[in-house]
């Protein structure tokens, strides 16, 4: 593998709150990814699915308890000061003494960080320059987003790591960042996003991985990994048709079926086959299928059902199993 | 360029690297800002240092000094070092510290090119500002009003002084790990205040204790910075006291180190 290439390497990572046993808790557990240099890398995970601790780790913030991490060839907790000075970060949550103004603040952080841009620049990035004068106490939680990725921003680093940037944003504030981030990354920034939005890591990300319970479950680019998951065909049968008279599903191509209060779900790989074979029995039979809903895959399909797989559904495994073989 | 979001690469190749003190202005900057803007700390650092100050003045004249040799006047000023050091440093820093670690602005600054030793350094720099300004005038006063004398020994005064401020420093940063909020604060610091204001001879001179009492207090965190300052500044002082002052300052200077290192917390419990 060529090591110039990958800006972030992470293996085998592990991270344990408190103490063995019962007692602690491992967020994470067993993480392994690389990150090329200009690539766009998204971790998606429920609440508590281990994003941030991973993130944290690296950040240099915490040692891992096991595992190993590489920031640009670097330790990033143990080598801090080769590392620091190229990386940018935005925490989930802010961290900016609230009696300081926008442009207090910028300045504060522009005295720590080598090859600071001007105050104003870092400022009209993320729109906040007619706010400079305003306590940080003052703003909204959007601006404090913002005011955060100014400074995360501030040294022009060659890696950003984002942990969740637009929560809290409105529609319009989102949109901007993206293309801040977008505009980075076509300049060669690399950057690990997480994010619980899954359209922001359809729209951004070069690959994704999703994370369940501390470990990855599905890492890909975005297509590949919603391709591992079925398409959906919802309808409701009229009284007096029942689903075994319906065509033979595996036939239609249909990898699995649920019926709920007359309310049918088919998941398929093959959409168009599977919904022509729907269809023509539907004619040929004169039955009108109500609420008649396909849609292919999305990631927050593919998310969906990872995420349920949490509840230790061994139905949903069981499916979502089949699934990826198919 | 300017108005471009700028390259990765190019920018900090060339710019030239942050250093230690640049850091730690920058962030002494700010937090003197802070300072300037909380009337709690701004209360706690200027104005009870010259009540304490004040009431034990009143306090020390019902005592009897003559066992110490030292006047009302004498014992009073050189105890006000330590209501400076207790007051400005300490007790505005443990509050500064919690403060900043609940409002996750240490994490946030870990996540930058300070050190964790700039991080706290930068934190206690208005602190410490605030504390030299009220010393000189301390000085100031005593010589030049209550006409104590010139300072005999400058050297032992201001190594009492750098020892006393360190040792403050670290003690704030341990006592700050026992706060969880900034209401907290007021209440771990409670100790530390009472042992030094009685035992480290701030409001009465060690020598009008009995001897068991005095050896034991000579062995508190602030006691030897508190008779350093005082024998540099009265004069009197034999070696042999010297040496032992200095060796119990650094030891505990030592201690507070480790301390900080085993229980600062830079960011809030979960």
């Amino acid at each position: 593998m060529d090591i110039g290439d990958s800006v972030i390497e992470v293996s085998g990572l592990r991270r344990r709150y408190g103490p063995e046993g019962d007692k602690g808790f491992e967020a994470v557990r067993g993480v392994s990814f690389t990150v090329g240099r200009g690539e766009l890398f998204a971790l998606l995970g429920t609440n508590g699915a281990g994003k941030t601790s991973t993130v944290e780790l690296l950040e240099g913030l915490a040692r891992p308890t096991g595992g190993r991490v590489r920031v640009l060839g670097h330790d990033p907790y143990v080598e801090r000061a080769a590392v620091r000075p190229r990386t940018g970060v935005m925490l989930q949550e802010g961290g900016f003494p609230a009696d300081l103004t926008v442009a207090e603040t910028v300045r504060m952080w522009a005295g720590i960080t080598t090859g600071a841009r001007p105050a104003d620049e870092a400022l009209g990035m993320v729109r906040l320059a007619d706010r400079r004068d305003v306590r940080v106490k003052q703003l909204s939680g959007g601006e404090k987003r913002r005011l955060d990725l100014a400074l995360a921003l501030l040294g022009r680093p060659e890696v950003l790591f984002l942990d969740e940037p637009t929560t809290g944003l409105d529609p319009e504030a989102r949109h901007t960042t993206w293309e801040l981030v977008r505009a980075l990354r076509a300049e060669g920034t690399t950057v690990l996003l997480t994010t619980h939005y899954l359209e922001e890591a359809e729209a951004l990300a070069d690959r994704v991985a999703i994370m369940r319970a501390g470990e990855i479950v599905t890492a890909g680019a975005p297509g590949e990994v919603i391709g591992s998951y079925p398409s959906r065909i919802r309808f409701a049968m009229p009284v007096g048709w029942f689903v075994g008279d319906l065509p033979p599903l595996a036939e239609l191509g249909v990898s699995r079926h649920e019926e709920n209060d007359g309310r049918i779900e088919l998941q398929t790989h093959e959409l168009q086959r599977t919904l022509t074979g729907l269809l023509l029995w539907a004619r040929e039979k004169d039955v009108e299928l109500e609420g008649l809903d396909a849609r292919t895959a999305s990631l927050e399909e593919a998310f969906l059902a990872i995420a349920g797989e949490a509840g230790g559904s061994s139905r949903e495994s069981a499916a979502t199993a089949a699934g990826r073989a198919a | 360029m300017a108005a471009t979001t700028g390259t990765a690469t190019g920018a900090t190749a060339t710019a030239p690297r942050s250093t230690a003190i640049s850091r730690v202005v920058a962030l002494g900057r700010a937090e003197l800002t802070l300072l300037g803007r909380s009337k709690t700390a701004l209360y706690m650092g200027l104005m009870m240092p010259a009540v304490m100050i004040y009431a034990m003045h009143s306090a020390v004249g019902a005592a009897d000094l003559d066992k110490t040799g030292m006047s009302v006047a004498q014992v009073t000023m050189t105890g006000g070092f330590g209501f400076v050091l207790v007051f400005a440093v300490y007790q505005n820093l443990v509050t500064a510290y919690v403060a900043r670690r609940e409002e996750l602005v240490l994490k946030r600054l870990r996540t930058g090119e300070a050190s964790d030793l700039e991080i706290l350094a930068g934190t206690a720099v208005p602190a410490v500002i605030v504390a030299l300004v009220q010393c000189v005038l301390l000085v100031v006063a005593g010589v030049a009003w209550l006409k104590l004398g010139m300072v005999e020994r400058p050297e032992l005064l201001l190594a009492g002084l750098v020892l006393g401020t360190a040792l403050c420093i670290l003690l704030a940063g341990a006592t700050a790990a026992w706060a969880k909020s900034v209401e907290g604060a007021g209440f771990v610091t409670t100790p530390m205040f009472l042992v030094t204001m009685l035992g480290s001879g701030l409001t009465f001179p060690l020598e009008i204790f009995p001897d068991g009492l005095a050896r034991f207090c000579e062995l508190l965190p602030l006691t030897p910075a508190m008779q350093l300052i005082r024998g540099g500044w009265l004069g009197g002082m034999s070696a042999g006291h010297t040496v032992q002052y200095l060796v119990t300052a650094l030891v505990w200077v030592a201690l507070g180190v480790f301390a900080v290192r085993r229980w600062f917390r830079w960011e809030p419990r979960r």
